[in-house]
């Protein structure tokens, strides 16, 4: 059952080009005539369902989080409001371990890996993707060489590079590795490829310069894929946990996802003050998201995700 | 008229490409030669030892035992992940009212970190959570069952939480693919009488093959990877006796502390990316003849 036509528009590779705009690309519905009344409620419940999936255990972790030491939170008889809502659990988990500081240590290793991709993804996407120059074909096949290796599968000599920079068991040394990610490198270029050459080729006939080239025309057109590429840094910087764990020994510099793990291993007997830890480490990113989501989608649909 | 000065790419380029090399290229080639030594996480001296981090892997009863729980890991995980998101792209594409809360609401188990949705499903599933108190009280099971102790039933628990993790992710890449299927091609199929179903399999799933080809093989090396899900929901431990400890989990405890040991966490690193590249070279050849 092969739909030659369809195929061929669809080819979707890494860093295939997309016709931005192009209207028949666009996703459009079909007219609900054709829907039928069975389908419709598959349409409806599905999706609630699916909701009540995946936004249901956060909930009830939430829940959980703020049950006193006399509610049964183990009853059969579940309840998701608590009968007597209570902040205590967060105020024992500020007291075990030194929340702010966390949540410190983990903004500063966001914060970097956020400033370095977009800084210099944008700055190598550029070149590769707008100027013409010997040597541009090796480094674009570096930056796609490294995308079979599973990070787990060098971690642990890029250990020994930070060891042997003496950044071991430091915040810096955690942050360092993560601030150019050769991927983003890919999406900047492709973002990049997708305006017309003539654009340029008019710019550098008025005489202007390769920096202002690249602030006047090309940076507005790429805000969405630089967009993408900003919050999802961010997201795998705040969530990240094999290589903190892997680089950080001291208590006081742990980011909060070790922090939290810590918290679980001491308390592992009080699931309220595990769920309001959880809840501490959970609320910040969500909100984050929750208000940029509009970029990330939009951002998306403009292809500056494939994969 | 020339267009930038000679130097002006390279100088655009450095940054990222002296990134590349220090923290991916250089680190990729020094695993091969630490596999080649015994050195220690704590420092000091090492010296050469030829081949007995590979001799040692040879007869290393828990790396069988690593591998065969990535694989199984890996083999369960696949069918659910590229089918289930796709069903689901599916279900929110068109633009109902509220759609965008739901394609929001669907992604939130993506941006939380493993660490926070692993205890959150420890809590879930542990001996007195909401799965096995639900459970006896329908009398469907007497005892508890240990989905946090035992190994299978962790790896098993370990797919439910990517599963359930993963399904937002993989379901926005399908929605960009299914946005360039036309319109046309639904509307032909319904004239011809194709019900929903019908219509799936003959014009959805052929209109998203390559995207689907691309999430499956993203799943399979994903999964060989797998970590901080069972990690965080055995407490560090991997299971009773480390049963249930997936290759990488075994690359995290040679990396550190007094077991640490450098040398053979690289070998073990080796292991893995070969292993990962099973995946990539049969979903690249599969990918080769489709086209030709």
């Amino acid at each position: 059952m092969s739909v030659p036509t369809a195929d061929k528009a669809l080819e979707v590779d890494l860093l295939e080009t997309r016709a931005v705009g192009d209207p028949k690309r666009k996703r459009k519905s079909l007219s609900f005539d054709s829907v039928s009344t069975g389908e419709k409620v598959l349409r409806y419940v599905f999706p609630v369902v699916m909701l009540v999936v995946a936004v249901g255990p956060f909930l009830w972790q939430f829940s959980t989080s703020l049950k006193g030491p006399l509610e049964d939170i183990y009853s059969a008889s579940l309840s998701l409001i608590p009968s007597q809502p209570t902040i205590d659990n967060y105020i024992a988990v500020w007291d075990a371990i030194p929340v702010w500081k966390y949540i410190g240590n983990s903004l500063l290793v966001a914060a970097l890996a956020v400033g370095g991709n977009v800084v210099f993804t944008t700055m190598a996407g550029f070149a590769v993707a707008r100027m013409k120059f010997a040597g541009k074909g090796f480094v674009i096949a570096c930056f796609m060489g490294v995308l079979i290796l599973p990070g787990e599968a060098t971690i642990i000599a890029q250990f020994v590079t930070i060891k042997n920079l003496g950044l071991a068991d430091q915040l810096l040394g955690v942050a360092l590795p993560g601030m150019v990610g050769a991927l983003n490198v890919l999406l900047m270029w492709n973002a990049f490829r997708i305006i017309p050459k003539e654009i340029d080729e008019a710019a550098v006939v008025d005489g202007a310069t390769v920096w202002s080239r690249l602030k006047d025309i090309h940076l507005p057109a790429v805000r969405g894929t630089m967009a993408v590429i900003a919050i999802f840094a961010f997201i795998g910087a705040w969530d990240d946990f094999l290589w903190p764990l892997i680089v950080l020994t001291t208590p006081d510099r742990f980011t909060l996802t070790i922090g939290l793990q810590y918290l679980a291993g001491t308390f592992s007997t009080n699931q309220r003050i595990i769920a309001a830890g959880t809840m501490v480490a959970f609320i910040p990113i969500a909100i984050l998201f929750a208000s940029l989501q509009r970029y990330f989608f939009m951002g998306v649909e403009e292809g500056g995700v494939k994969g | 008229m020339k267009a930038h000065r000679w130097y002006a790419p390279w100088v655009l380029v450095a940054p990222a490409l002296l990134w590349l090399f220090v923290f991916t290229i250089w680190p990729s080639l020094n695993t091969i030669r630490l596999s080649f030594t015994n050195a220690k996480p704590l420092g000091g001296n090492f010296s050469w030892v030829g081949g007995a981090n590979f001799t040692r892997l040879l007869d290393d009863p828990q790396l069988g035992r690593a591998l065969f729980n990535s694989l199984f890991f890996m083999v369960v995980c696949l069918p659910l992940l590229t089918l289930l998101p796709l069903l689901l792209a599916v279900l929110v594409e068109k633009p109902l009212r509220g759609i965008a809360f739901f394609r929001v609401a669907y992604y939130t188990p993506v941006i939380a970190s493993a660490v926070v949705v692993g205890l959150i499903w420890t809590w879930l599933l542990n001996d007195r959570g909401i799965f096995n108190t639900i459970l006896q009280s329908m009398r469907v099971i007497s005892e508890p069952l240990p989905f946090l102790t035992e190994r299978w039933l962790i790896i098993l628990s370990a797919v439910a939480v990517t599963v359930w993790k993963g399904l937002g992710y993989y379901m926005i890449i399908y929605l960009a693919a299914l946005g360039n299927i036309g319109k046309d091609l639904h509307e032909a199929a319904s004239m011809d009488g194709a019900n929903a179903v019908r219509r799936f399999f003959a014009v959805t799933v052929p209109g998203v093959r390559s995207t689907m080809t691309l999430i499956a093989m993203l799943i399979c090396v994903a999964a060989l990877r797998v970590f901080s899900e069972i990690y965080v929901l055995t407490g560090g431990t991997g299971g009773a006796g480390g049963e249930a400890m997936t290759l990488v989990m075994l690359i995290q405890r040679y990396s550190g502390g007094f077991e640490g040991n450098l040398g053979y966490a690289a070998a073990l690193s080796i292991v893995l990316f070969l292993v990962t590249l099973v995946p990539m070279g049969a979903i690249a050849i599969y990918n080769r003849r489709q086209d030709s």
